[in-house]
């Protein structure tokens, strides 16, 4: 057991900001000689030491490809790596291993679903629904797939707070509706969707429902029984992990009746020119070798974030969030883009007469990552009537101090564009 | 480290709050549309031309303060002038803003453009401040469409 694994190990509650701090040296630098306050975790979150450590060791130790040499080597990596899916297995609250499929991200993940199940179940006329406030990477595949099967697009709108307006569901689960992408958490508003309640009225009409998690899987406990979904996706490096590796979880049954993805390696039984027999899921939908390493390192985040444990990190956050709320909500011209009552971890503002870029220029100057911009939800940006805005996310490393330094630099902001 | 206030001089916050030659010229006969992926701002660009010359100029649209102020000081600049004397002066404010690291030393004709020597030291803002020229000169020599390059 490594340094690191024991710290783990022996970590106890309460929740030690102070503590975890120590464990993501990236922390440490200074951005335009300050210290760094990174609050863009909902883009991407920073990697602890455990998880950059995981990394190298298993180049150093472990690595070899999968599934396929009789050696001692392949058989330790192929072990790593399916061991690491049943940890996001557990994780996810999946009943079966074999329902976790690897992919690139979330991204990919939902690509899958829509080039696999989608074009096999929608057809013309037939529709998708997904909401106002989805991330572009949960609307163009669907796009994409009703272009080219002629089916519709339809949308469940939100209200002014950024809420989805549930009232408006029934109707537009329509006896064409095929399936309903939604966001687990809005990467923009920071809405959590409440998606038991969705995934109800959806399969009370037969449709089924995928679950957009990259904002959620490092904010919230996540059970996908208990939510009831048939999909679940999510990224790795949004849960303190590697890039390059994420997550599709289906129910075996879905998987099982679904085309490949893609063909290749790894995903057949027997290839011959006259015919090609498939593999088992979840192989079936991973062709060629996968990131190998960025899976068993995910495997390694999540433990780190499962020691930790979720609830304390989301009551954490919750806190920050409420403080950073209270800190810049009465400043004169600001104006909060995303208000639910359920909320996570985002804030999003813009300030009246101020461009976003202009205010993530100036917090940048202070050593304060934000993002601005239109946060590949142009949708949700039309809703609100805004181009643009700035948005800090809270991640479990980020402090009550940091949330001042936040609002003392949005307060600069205000004076020196007035 | 850059300073800030060397991005945002005074006259640059002037221009962004309060843009001049803000509407559309009544007798322009040449305009094109920028927009800028990266942050959604869109500028529209018009230009009354006669005889090669700029005779009237004005914009539309609402983004930054850097890309606002450089609209409205890029109409400044360039009343009266040929549409050659407009390129060349292009060209000596994309070597101003995108010129790469140290000090810009701006070359006297671009007069008040000058204030934007700051803004090399901000590379993710270069591109602010040239989405106006390049939609003036898809407006000038192009298909009414403007993508920045930079």
């Amino acid at each position: 057991m490594s340094a690191a694994d024991e710290s783990l190990a022996t970590r106890k509650a309460p929740f030690d900001v102070a503590r975890i701090r120590e464990d993501f040296p990236i922390l440490k630098r200074l951005v335009h000689g300050k210290p760094l306050v990174y609050l863009d975790n909902s883009a991407s979150t920073q990697k602890p030491q455990a998880v950059i450590d995981a990394m190298a060791r298993f180049y150093a130790d472990g690595y070899s490809n999968v599934h396929r040499g009789v050696y001692l080597l392949s058989e330790e990596a192929t072990r790593s790596f399916e061991e690491a899916r049943d940890k996001v297995r557990a994780f996810l609250g999946a009943r079966e291993t074999r329902e976790i499929v690897f992919v690139r991200g979330t991204t990919e993940a939902i690509n899958l679903v829509a080039h696999t199940w989608g074009r096999r179940h929608v057809g013309e006329g037939d529709e998708v629904l997904v909401s106002g406030l989805e991330h572009h990477s949960n609307i163009v595949p669907w796009q994409l797939l009703c272009e080219e099967k002629g089916g519709r697009l339809r949308v469940l709108p939100i209200d002014d707070r950024g809420e989805l307006m549930l009232d408006r569901l029934d109707e537009l689960l329509t006896p064409r509706t095929r399936i309903l992408a939604v966001a687990h958490i809005s990467n923009a508003l920071g809405t959590v969707n409440p998606i038991r309640r969705i995934v109800e009225a959806a399969h009370r009409r037969g449709v089924k429902v995928l679950v957009d998690g990259a904002q959620a899987v490092a904010h919230h406990a996540v059970d996908v029984r208990d939510l009831g979904c048939d999909f679940y996706a999510f990224s790795g490096h949004k849960v303190y992990g590697p890039t390059g590796v994420g997550v599709l979880y289906g129910r075996a049954e879905l998987l099982e009746a679904m085309p490949p993805y893609q063909g290749g390696g790894d995903m057949i039984r027997s290839v011959s020119f006259e015919k090609t027999t498939f593999g088992e899921i979840p192989h079936k939908f991973e062709a060629g070798t996968p990131d190998i390493g960025g899976a068993v390192v995910l495997g390694r985040a999540i433990d780190y974030v499962t020691a930790i444990g979720l609830e304390a990190i989301a009551a954490h956050e919750t806190d920050l969030l409420a403080r950073a709320t209270e800190a810049i909500r009465d400043l004169p011209g600001v104006r909060l883009i995303g208000t639910a009552r359920e909320k996570a971890s985002v804030l999003s503002f813009v300030i009246q007469g101020i461009h976003a870029h202009d205010i993530g220029t100036v917090l940048d100057a202070d050593g304060i990552a934000v993002r601005a911009g239109h946060l590949c939800a142009q949708p949700v940006m039309e809703r609100f009537g805004i181009p643009a805005t700035v948005r800090a996310s809270f991640g479990m490393y980020n402090t009550r101090e940091e949330i001042e330094a936040f609002a003392r630099a949005v307060r600069k902001v205000l004076e020196m564009f007035r | 480290m850059p300073e800030l206030r060397d991005l945002y001089q005074e006259l640059v916050l002037d221009h962004g709050k309060r843009p001049r030659n803000r509407r559309i010229p009544p007798d322009a006969n040449r305009r094109a549309d920028g927009f800028n992926p990266l942050c959604g701002d869109r500028i529209s660009v018009f230009v009354a031309l006669r005889n090669d010359v700029v005779v009237d100029i004005g914009f539309q649209g609402s983004g930054c303060a850097i890309s606002t102020a450089s609209a409205s000081l890029m109409t400044e600049s360039l009343k009266g002038k040929t549409v050659a004397e407009a390129d060349a002066l292009f060209g000596k404010f994309h070597a101003l803003v995108a010129g790469g690291e140290g000090p810009a030393s701006p070359s006297p004709e671009l007069g008040k453009l000058g204030v934007f020597a700051g803004v090399r030291e901000f590379p993710m803002r270069v591109k602010c401040a040239t989405l106006p020229w390049h939609t003036l000169r898809s407006a000038l020599h192009g298909d009414g469409r403007a993508a920045p390059s930079d």
